[in-house]
């Protein structure tokens, strides 16, 4: 079994490496916006999110003030064998760096509003656990930004509309959020399962690299076209107008009911914070997000 | 055009700025999210009075990163937040406070715009997430009111020099950049649903 201080480091180190660093094919996306750009209010702004972004990895500060109610996604090896202790070692490690880093304490009861101070609380922070072939533990840390989240949306759409009410459901969405999420955004679609599920993978499919399609060539083609829709809409940067609305459709799908269609959308901002590592059994740790 | 101001700022200055000016602040600014404006207006129905004097200062929707060195605090990091969901209470803030600048990000309704005319008032966008940069034009804390609400709720008065650059994007004379995004996005949009085969 892996010595769950491990993971408790871990935690505190990819936590560290999600708010200050983003990932290169988030970086790479938002330089070719601006270059697409041709609006002086859209240019600036992005100017301004790349600067943004070399000061904090070079202050070694968080990217975004709101770091994120904390995420993320556990895939579990068949091989790994027990992963007793590690919700615990997670949520220590959350407290942890919520003080080291720091990360500003987010995490409040529903109704008193009364703040937790650490970043834990009840079912939080989340852990999305799968299970996968292998014998190796694959952590995601996944903060996720209150603005980019609170423009989540879903809809049981009729059957009968087919992919026309997927993509009519998808482009209101995104224009009824504007600016609000923090555009250019990363949109993630979940379509098919159960409400639950849809909503789950609308989210997960935000883990996947910018500019990599479905490996279904329809849910690929939905993507592309969503895409380039999206970008006709002219909400632009920070909602201030512009051509680079979003940096990429992400879509995933699950076989649903014969009598239901459920669409989910969740919307990522630019700070698109991700750091994954992999824990083998023999305690062996491998940063793979970040070029590491 | 582009202005630098210093706070307290003046109604004739404030009067002067249109939309799509770019504005630097240097002076008091104070943080006040959800559970601030709240208070702020609670207190003021109680003729009660808040800790500061918000006249002709500037307010910042921003819940901060912040850390304590040498017994004092440093902002870390200090990005705007989406200001619609202070549309709740903005209108009756300004008419209570008489602030001169709102500075967040996502613009603001008409509730607001329409106070801002009224009162002399405008709303200004800071690139949202650019939360080092905002840091980084924060010379001091001065101090930390209603601790209680919570280190993003609190508000937070800040010393800043140039902070900015700020877009001014509603201004005083019934104008709103967001607006008229919004109604080119709405022109736009029969030709989105073209394009996706969507009928209208």
């Amino acid at each position: 079994m892996v010595d769950v201080k491990r993971i408790e480091d871990l935690t505190v180190d990819l936590l560290r490496l999600a708010v200050i660093e983003l990932p290169k094919d988030v970086k790479e996306a938002l330089e070719r916006a601006k270059e697409r750009e041709t609006s002086d209010i859209a240019k600036a702004n992005l100017s301004a999110i790349l600067e943004n972004i070399r000061l904090a990895e070079s202050m070694r500060r968080p990217v975004c003030q709101d770091t994120g109610l904390i995420v993320f996604f556990l895939d579990v090896g068949y091989g790994f064998g027990s992963v007793s202790g590690i919700p615990e070692a997670i949520a220590k490690g959350t407290k942890r760096a919520t003080e080291e880093i720091p990360l500003r304490p987010n995490a409040v009861h529903p109704i008193s509003r009364k703040n937790s101070g650490d970043n834990t609380g009840s079912y939080v922070p989340i852990l999305n656990w799968s299970y996968v072939e292998g014998d190796y533990l694959e952590i995601t840390a996944f903060p996720k930004g209150g603005g980019s989240e609170n423009m989540t949306f879903f809809s049981m759409v009729k059957p009968g509309e087919g992919i026309a009410g997927i993509k009519r459901f998808v482009i209101d969405s995104v224009i009824s959020s504007g600016g609000q999420p923090c555009p250019p955004t990363i949109i993630g679609v979940g379509i098919g399962g159960t409400a639950d599920l849809a909503l789950k993978l609308a989210k997960k499919s935000l883990l996947r690299p910018i500019g990599q399609r479905h490996s279904d060539p329809e849910i690929a083609k939905l993507e592309e076209d969503l895409l380039k829709a999206i970008n006709m809409t002219g909400i632009g940067p920070m909602g201030l107008g512009g051509n680079v609305t979003s940096l990429d459709v992400h879509a995933e799908y699950a076989h649903c009911h014969t009598a239901s269609l459920p669409v989910a959308v969740n919307t990522q901002c630019w700070a698109a914070r991700r750091a994954t590592a992999r824990v083998y059994r023999d305690g062996r740790v491998e940063i793979l997000s970040h070029g590491r | 055009m582009e202005y630098r101001l210093k706070t307290p700022i003046s109604e004739s200055d404030v009067r002067k700025l249109k939309i799509g000016d770019i504005v630097y602040v240097t002076g008091v600014m104070v943080t006040a999210r959800d559970q601030a404006h709240r208070r702020a207006l609670a207190l003021h129905k109680e003729g009660k009075p808040l800790p500061i004097d918000l006249r002709g200062g500037v307010i910042f929707h921003c819940g901060p990163v912040v850390r304590k060195k040498d017994g004092e605090w440093e902002m870390v990091a200090a990005g705007p937040t989406t200001s619609t969901r202070m549309e709740l209470f903005q209108a009756e803030f300004i008419e209570a406070f008489r602030p001169s600048i709102i500075v967040g990000k996502g613009g603001m309704g008409p509730r607001t715009a329409e106070a801002m005319k009224k009162f002399g008032a405008v709303y200004c966008d800071f690139t949202g997430g650019a939360a080092v940069l905002a840091a980084k034009a924060v010379e001091r804390v001065r101090g930390v009111e209603w601790f209680e609400l919570g280190i993003p709720e609190a508000m937070w008065i800040l010393e800043v020099k140039d902070f900015g650059p700020l877009l001014v994007t509603i201004d005083s004379h019934g104008n709103s950049h967001h607006a008229n995004v919004a109604k080119a996005v709405e022109e736009n949009k029969p030709r989105v649903y073209s394009m996706l085969g969507v009928s209208k």
